[in-house]
Formats: C-alpha cells, structure tokens, sequence
C-alpha cells in the first residue's frame, strides 16, 4: 500500500487536463506511441471533439521512482463542467492528493476555485502546477501571485510545466511519489470501496469503479451495495491499464473495477459504497447523494415511425448514464415521446448529440424548462417540469421557482456589463470581491430558469471569454408564473411552450417569435407565429411565403442533377418535424431559449 | 438533287411493325441527338459545345456508329430532335447522312416529330427548304431576343434583323411548327422592354415558344461578369412579375402555357419530344454529354468530343456513368418533373408506377396547398396553379 499513490487533476475547463494525463500516460509508458491517441482517458468521439470530459475515468501508471522503487500511480479523471460537480466529488474522495493545473496565461479561474474548494473538503494534497508555460502569453508571475492570494497556497510548491510540449513531466510524477500521501486503510477490515464511476460493457454488463478504502474484494465474494442493500457476486475484479486487467483481489488502497452481473448502470449509484454481505462494514463512506436532475425537455422522434427505436435507443443509453432518466410524455403536436431529466445543459446537450451519433436517430427536444412548484388553493404542493402539465391558473395560490448561487470570476473591467446582465436575469444579492488587482469574484442569487435561458452565451460573450462561471441551487423561492403558448399557423405547439415570469413574458414571447422567424425556413405559404398567454397573444411574427424557386429548364440532361438537388433539400426536410403543414426545423426548439441582444 | 421534286419526307416509307414494351410507361421513347459545336459560346449558356469545328466530319460518323449500340435496346421512336451546341453547324447532307443512319437502325414512326433547333445568324432560305425535304417537321429557332443590346449581352452572334429573317425564311421554306428560343429577366431588361419582345415575336404567331427566364450556371462568362460587375438578378418578386406577365400575355394569345418555360398554340402542338422529359417517358441520346433513360435508369455519355470519337473508334460505348434510379428516385422525379406541367400529375397511375398514394399521405399538406391556391385536384389529377408552378421544385418536395 505504500506504494500506491491515488491522484486526480482538477483544472478550470481548457487549462489542459487531457493533455497533461496523456502526458502522464505516455511518460511512464502505458501505451506506446502506436497506439497512442489524443486525449487517451476520453473514450467518447464527443468528448474529443469538443475537449471535455463528461465521464470519470481512471487508469494505473507504473512508474519507476528515483528513489528506485516501483510506484502504482491511480490516476482519477474527472468531469470538468458545472453540470457534473457530485461526480467530480465522488472522484475527488477517492483520492489523497491531486494536480491542480492553472493555465500560465489565464491564471486561476472560478473552476479553479471551485475544485480546489472541493479538494480541500476532502482534506487532499494540493500540488499546483501551472501548465502552458510555452505560450507566448504565458505570465507566470501573475499565476504565482494568484496562487498565494486568491488559492491561498504556498507558491513555492508549484511545479511548471507545458503538457503540451511534454516538459516538466517528470518533475510532476515525482512530485506525486514525494508529496502525496500513501492511502491509509487495513487489508483486513470489513470491506468499504468507494464507488466513483460505473460504465456499462455489452459484454460485461456494468462494470463498477471504485477506490477501496477497507477490507479486501476477491471474484466470488457476495458484495452488497449499502444504498439498497442488493448483493450481487463478484465474477471478476482488476484495475485499468489500457484496458482492464484482471487481478486477484483489490485491498484497501486500490483503485480498479469491480464486474459483478450487475445489469444497468442504474442499479449503481456513483458514491455508494459496496461492502461484504458477510462482514459488512458498520457504515457506509460519507458523502453519499442522489443525483437530481434540474433542467427537463422532451425527445420525441421527427417521424413517429421510429418511436420503438427511440424507445430502445434511451433504454440502451441508461446503460451508461445514470443521471440521465426519462419516462414516456406525450405531446399534442409531436406525438408520443419521453420526458427527459439532465444534470443541465450541457448534459442535455451531450445526450442529444449522443442519441443522434450513437444511434442514428433524428430527434427534436422540446424548450427546456426547470421543475417548478406550485401550491394550489385545496393546499396541495405539485412539481411541474413539463408546461404541458401546468396547473390551471384559477387553482394556483402560489409558484416558485429554483434558485442558485452563481459564482463567477472575471476581469474588473467587464463588471459593469456583467452585473447589468445578472440584474436582467432577476439577480439579487449580489456579492463582490477583488480577489487580486483587477480581478473580481462576484456572486448572485438567480432564477435557475434565467441560467437556462442563454446565460452562460452570454456571459461568456460579454466578458469575451475571459470570465469563468460555476452555480450551486440553493432553494426555491416564490415567484409571479405564467404559461406562455407558441402557436404557429394558430396550432399551439406544446413542444414550444414555456413557464414564465409574468414581467419576462412579453419580452420572452417577442424573442421567441423572432427566433422562430429565423429558424423556420420560408415555406410555400405564409406562417404566422404567435406567442399567446391564455387566450391572449402578445407576440407575433410572420414568415413570408417564398414565390417562385422552380428552374427555367429541365430536359433530358438536368433530371438527374436537379433530382440530387431536390434529395438533399428533402434529406435536410426530413430532419424537421411536420406540425400541421409546417415544417419546423429541430434548431428551432432549443432557439426559442437564446435571445439575439449579444 | 436527290429530294427534288418531293415535297413528302420521303421517310414514311419506313416500316414500323414492332411491339415496344416497357412496364412502366405505355409512350414510346424519344431520340436525343447532340451537336456539339458552335461558332462562339453565348454567355449563358452551360450545354457542352466546342468549337473545332474540323471534328464534324467525325462527329457524323460517330453518331451513326454510337446507333448500332441501342437498335436492340431502343428499337423505335416516335420523337427525333436534334439539339446543341449549333446543329445547323452541319451541312445538309450531314444532316441527312445522320437521319438515314437513325432510319436505318431503329423504326420510326411515320408521323414522328422531328425537330432541329437552328442558329438564326447561320441558315440560308434554301438551307431550310432543304431541311424540310429531309423530313425535319418542326424547328426551333434560338432567337432569344428581338432587342440588339440583349442579344449583344447575351453573347449572341445574329441581329435582331437577322432572327426575323430567320423565322421569315422557314415559314417561306414551308415549316409549318416553329418554336422560338427567349430569354428574359436579363440585365437592363425591365417587363416593358421584355413585353416587347414578346410581342414581336406573336406577331410571327409562332406555333411553339419558350420563355426562359435568365439563370446562369457557377461556370458561365455571364455568371463570371454579373459577379464581377455585381449585376443584380431579378429579385424574387420580379422573377415572379416576369414569369406571370409572360404566362398571361401567352394565355390572351391563345397560347396553352403548358410547362413552366414552354406555351404552344394548341395541344398538338407541344413540344412532343419535350414532353416525354416532363412526363418521364423514356429517351435515348447520343452524341457527347447526352443523357439517355429507360424507365430505370440513367445513364449520360462523355462531355468530351475528343474522347467521345476515341471511345467510339474503340468500339465501345461513350458512356461515362449510369445510374439504376430507385422507386423513391423515380417518384421523386416524376413529381419534380410533373409538377413542372400544366397536367400535372395522374394520381393513379402515380401510385400505380411508384407505389405512393399521395392524396392518403400528404392530405394535410395537399389540403393547404389547394386553400392557399398552389395547387388543384381535378379528374384524378394533381396540377399546380400558375403561383404553384413558380415553386414547382417546392411541390416536389411535399
């Protein structure tokens, strides 16, 4: 056990955390070159493609000290985005010690804060590294002043290094053996392992990470999960090198994986702990929580044909993401679908992309919205996520709606416009803070609807990406709710609906028509789109018909090429849905969320 | 003189005693040939022609011998018409060594049309009497415009002068169905100048005339000089002004505005070969670039007279690529292509060919297309009104 050290990097999102970890890997040789790709610990193409990690993910380093003995480095990936803060902490807790990388020439950042935060609940060793050092940009003085004032840490600690052009790398794995503690625990103990991640194999069924703390875990052991108190037996257990090994057991220190027949990975929830239904442990490792989802939209299939497919798609797709849940919804204007919850938009966003990458499906999601709470008049208290499902209006006493804690960091000089954009999301409480000369720490109390509707767009766009942006939901507070309808053609389109405050709700519905306006292409007639609160429109938008598009010729030769023409475009049709007569494209749902005063 | 004397084609002696039997469409097919040579390239125009002029001589040859290919396969037409590039380019007895030779390999109908589309600058009174007397019943004149400064934008070699002559002197050669080539929506050209054209030319009272509005392919020297000059096009609303004022100027002439370019004086005098296109009828073409169909496939020759006459000479077919059309594909086109005619569409027989009801599955659609007046439904057949014909492409998509 003394020579296993159990580690993450924790970085605000871009400081370059994949790249330093595929660093690590190659450094201590893993993988050779051959098979060597970028961002080696982000299985998905989606994570590649846009640089982040969505899931957590671990893997072994061997690695050969100067003091000339044999190290197991775990290396614990973490999710770097606001929407997947528990799991980050689950992973956190699994560990002694992490890298806490700060870009030379942005310096820290509010994840930066953020996580370190969260390292020090865990009470971990903190190495800072400040990694880009080749920029040209780079001002490491600045960082090493930043580290003493704003994180509060000895700057004399920091290693540097450019993960990039793969200098210093050496210094941070020896920093790892020197610096970070070896795991405590006793091999003998009742089982306690920390479950921080689960992902689901076709082969396998899920396969369980963890980081055991306690006791000993062997194939054919019977292990209870402490949550439920389901068994399962232990068909095989191992750690990850490249890919898993198997191994003969797992003691307290290790980190691996545990196959155990468990079916989904809904059956394992990340921060359980799994112990022995023989010796069980007396009680479970701290820090457990359920996942709740906080932002909701409907899926439903662009041709109704592939609801069955959609069906089967999302329950294939559970496998693998827990936070992720749905039940069946219906809509009046797109049929039969699935009312879905996510971790946030990101989340959302991922798992849209992933159903039409992964399983080839074309799908439209409804205007996203929040769970609000109604008391109604007879007393009693109701959760609406889904507008469709709004309370009559006559029986409401009283709305309210989630509220978070936005924590953000920027330069002073974008204060000015920042705060005015908070104050026109319905911020209050506003609490500011010079961190450093120029830099400010601000937080405010938002609606967590005003979040969702393009706040982080447009906070990023007006601090022109030099601010940084991380919230906590706090609690539910009353607030003035009205539905507001989108009808299009004079057909309400559920799917377009949205629950607002009544003082947004024109400028809501204005905004939405002309997005709307935007994204619905011309069409043989004219379209007319209505925001309506009741009976009573308050927004209106109209989209001409287009009047002459036919080719002056068309003989022998131009059939085919105009034919090749026409399947494109009805290729590009079919990805929008039929409502009534119109077609809407699937960009328009999710544009009604995005206001164009940039 | 060979002909002299006759004033009957003397093709009607031809025997025609064949069953011609394609599933899908009862017509008979219709015969393309491409001349690819002109004198000077119009600026608009984006149809394969060169103008090594010294390959005609091989040209012929090689389209006598591309027939042998299709006698089995197309053994007989009911259409013939030669179009360009300049047929009139070749002399008469090229023309006639090319007529025999389609004689010679496939049946033709007597009562064929059998069309050759001339140059206005090129043709000499006796140049079209001989034509007639070689069989050639319909011709198609490219005047394009009566207004010199249009004809010298487009790139046109003949005066305004010259295109009057032009249809003067096929009418004394006795040609008794000509169609006339215009083009509007041109640079500098607003309705009132177009309306003038057109009139000039019903004062010919041609049997057939064709209205192309002006649209330019990314490679044409007219694209390059719009863009160059920033030329503006018509808007869509103009477009749409010059493509009404054309069909109702038409329609009080007693004109059938029958396809979206195209009006004839009366029902039988339809461009019958272009109609075959329209009403996916299929047709065989030879010569470089031309496009054949047969029902279920389409296939199209090699746009390179240089490598058309090599691949000939090696005994091979000149076909540069083919392509086996789904029923979806042959749905899509129909549609596209119906939707493009006055007729429109059978609804049974479409469903029939294509296996698709439309009426069943795009009621909702179709309704709402019929309330807002871009299309009618009459006798079983689906048909676009005059605004539904200017988005014809649109209603394909339905």
């Amino acid at each position: 056990m003394k020579n296993i050290r159990n580690f993450s990097i924790i970085a605000h999102i871009d400081h370059g955390k994949s790249t330093l970890a595929d660093r690590l890997i190659q450094f201590t040789g893993v993988c050779n070159e051959r098979n060597f790709q970028d961002q080696m610990l982000d299985n998905m193409d989606i994570e590649r493609e846009r640089g982040i990690t969505i899931k957590s993910n671990a893997i072994s380093l061997p690695y050969r000290a100067k003091d000339g003995k044999e190290y197991i480095l775990n290396l614990i990936d973490t999710p770097g985005h606001v929407d997947f803060s528990y799991e980050v902490s689950r992973s956190l807790a699994s560990c002694e010690g992490v890298l806490l990388l700060i870009d030379a020439a942005q310096g820290v950042q509010a994840q930066t804060l953020a996580n370190l935060y969260l390292a020090m609940e865990h009470n971990l060793e903190i190495i800072p590294i400040i990694n880009k050092i080749d920029l040209p940009s780079a001002d490491i003085d600045r960082v090493l002043e930043e580290i003493d004032s704003e994180l509060g840490l000895d700057p004399d600690t920091h290693i540097k290094c450019s993960a990039k052009e793969g200098t210093g790398i050496e210094d941070i794995l020896e920093a790892i053996v020197l610096r970070i503690p070896p795991p405590n625990g006793d091999a003998e103990n009742p089982l306690a392992a920390l479950i921080f991640d689960a992902h689901y194999d076709s082969f396998r069924g899920t396969i369980i990470h963890c980081r055991v703390f306690e006791g000993t875990v062997k194939s054919g052991d019977i292990i209870k999960f402490m949550y439920n108190g389901t068994t399962y037996k232990v068909e095989e257990v191992g750690h990850f090198l490249l890919t898993r090994t198997k191994r003969e057991r797992l003691s307290a220190g290790d980190v691996g994986y545990i196959i155990a027949g468990v079916k989904t990975v809904a059956d394992v929830r990340t921060g359980d702990t799994l112990t022995l239904q023989e010796r069980p442990c007396s009680q479970p490792l701290p820090g457990f929580k359920e996942v709740k989802p906080v932002v909701f939209a409907s899926i439903y299939p662009i041709a109704s044909d592939d609801y069955q497919d959609l069906a089967d798609s999302l329950d294939k797709f559970k496998l693998n993401d827990a936070s992720f849940i749905y039940e069946k919804d219906s809509s009046a204007a797109l049929g039969q679908g699935f009312r879905c919850g996510f971790l946030g938009l990101l989340h959302l966003d991922i798992v849209q992309e992933r159903l039409e990458r992964e399983y080839d499906l074309s799908i439209i999601l409804s205007v996203p919205s929040v769970r609000y709470r109604f008391t109604l008049k007879d007393g009693k208290v109701i959760y609406v996520d889904n507008p469709t499902h709004y309370p009559d209006p006559a029986e409401i006493a009283m709305g309210e709606e989630p509220y978070i804690r936005a924590a953000m960091m920027l330069p002073e000089r974008y204060l000015g416009t920042v705060m005015k954009l908070c104050m026109e999301k319905r911020g209050v409480n506003s609490n500011m803070n010079y961190t450093g000369p120029g830099r400010v720490e601000l937080s405010y109390e938002m609606p967590l609807a005003e979040v969702i509707f393009d706040f982080y767009d447009r906070f990023k766009s007006v601090t022109q990406g030099y601010g940084s942006f991380d919230y906590n939901i706090i609690d539910y507070r009353e607030s003035n709710l009205v539905l507001m309808d989108i009808l299009v053609n004079g057909e309400k389109v559920d799917a377009l609906s949205q629950i607002v405050h009544r003082d947004r709700a024109r400028a809501r519905g204005l905004n939405a028509c002309d997005r709307l306006k935007e994204e619905i292409p011309r069409q043989m007639f004219k379209i007319a789109i209505q925001g309506a609160i009741g009976g009573e429109i308050i927004a209106r938008s109209t989209i001409s018909a287009f009047r002459k598009d036919v080719t002056a010729k068309c003989y022998g030769g131009d059939i085919s090429r105009k034919r090749k023409l026409l399947e494109k475009q009805k290729a590009g049709k079919k990805r929008m849905k039929m409502i009534g007569s119109v077609s809407i494209p699937q960009s328009a749902f999710l544009a009604v969320l995005k206001s164009d005063n940039d | 003189m060979r002909f002299g004397g006759s004033e009957d084609p003397h093709y009607v002696f031809y025997p025609h005693n064949f069953i011609w039997h394609i599933p899908v469409n009862t017509d008979r097919p219709g015969l393309y040939i491409h001349v690819p040579f002109c004198l000077s390239k119009c600026g608009y125009c984006s149809f394969y022609s060169v103008s090594s002029t010294h390959l005609i001589p091989e040209f012929v040859q090689a389209v006598v011998n591309e027939m042998v290919f299709y006698k089995e396969t197309f053994p007989s037409f009911d259409t013939i018409y030669l179009g360009g590039g300049t047929p009139s380019l070749l002399s008469v007895s090229q023309i006639d060594d090319i007529l025999k030779a389609v004689h010679n390999n496939f049946n033709i109908d007597q009562h064929s049309e059998i069309t050759m589309e001339v140059n206005p600058g090129d043709v000499s009174l006796e140049y079209y009497q001989q034509l007639r007397k070689l069989g050639i019943n319909r011709l198609n004149i490219g005047i394009q415009s009566f207004d010199d400064a249009i004809l010298k934008f487009l790139g046109r070699r003949h005066t305004a002068r010259e295109a009057t002559a032009a249809i003067d002197h096929a009418r004394k050669a006795g040609f008794k169905n000509i169609g006339i080539d215009l083009i509007y929506g041109v640079f500098g050209q607003d309705i009132k100048r177009w309306a003038k054209t057109l009139q000039k030319a019903l004062s010919f009272a041609p049997e057939h005339l064709s209205c192309y509005q002006l649209s330019l392919d990314k490679q044409t020297s007219l694209f390059k000089r719009y863009q160059q000059d920033s030329l503006p096009m018509p808007s869509e609303d103009q477009a749409l002004d010059f493509f009404k004022t054309t069909s109702r100027t038409l329609t009080q002439a007693d004109y059938i505005h029958y396809e979206v370019s195209n009006s004839a004086r009366s029902d039988s005098l339809k461009s019958r070969h272009n109609m075959k296109y329209w009403r996916h009828v299929p047709y065989l073409g030879m010569g470089p670039a031309a496009h054949s169909f047969d029902g279920e496939n389409r296939w199209w020759n090699t746009a390179d007279v240089e490598a058309y006459l090599k691949t000939i000479d090696e005994g091979k077919k000149p076909v540069e690529k083919s392509e086996n059309l789904t029923k979806e594909q042959l749905a899509l086109e129909a549609l596209f292509l119906g939707m493009r005619t006055k007729d429109g569409i059978d609804l049974e027989q479409y469903k029939t060919r294509y296996g698709s009801d439309l009426l069943m599955e795009k009621r909702q659609t179709i309704n709402e297309l019929i309330k807002n007046e871009l299309v009618g439904l009459k006798d079983g057949r689906l048909y676009p009104t005059l605004a539904g014909m200017a988005v014809a492409d649109s209603l394909a998509l339905i």
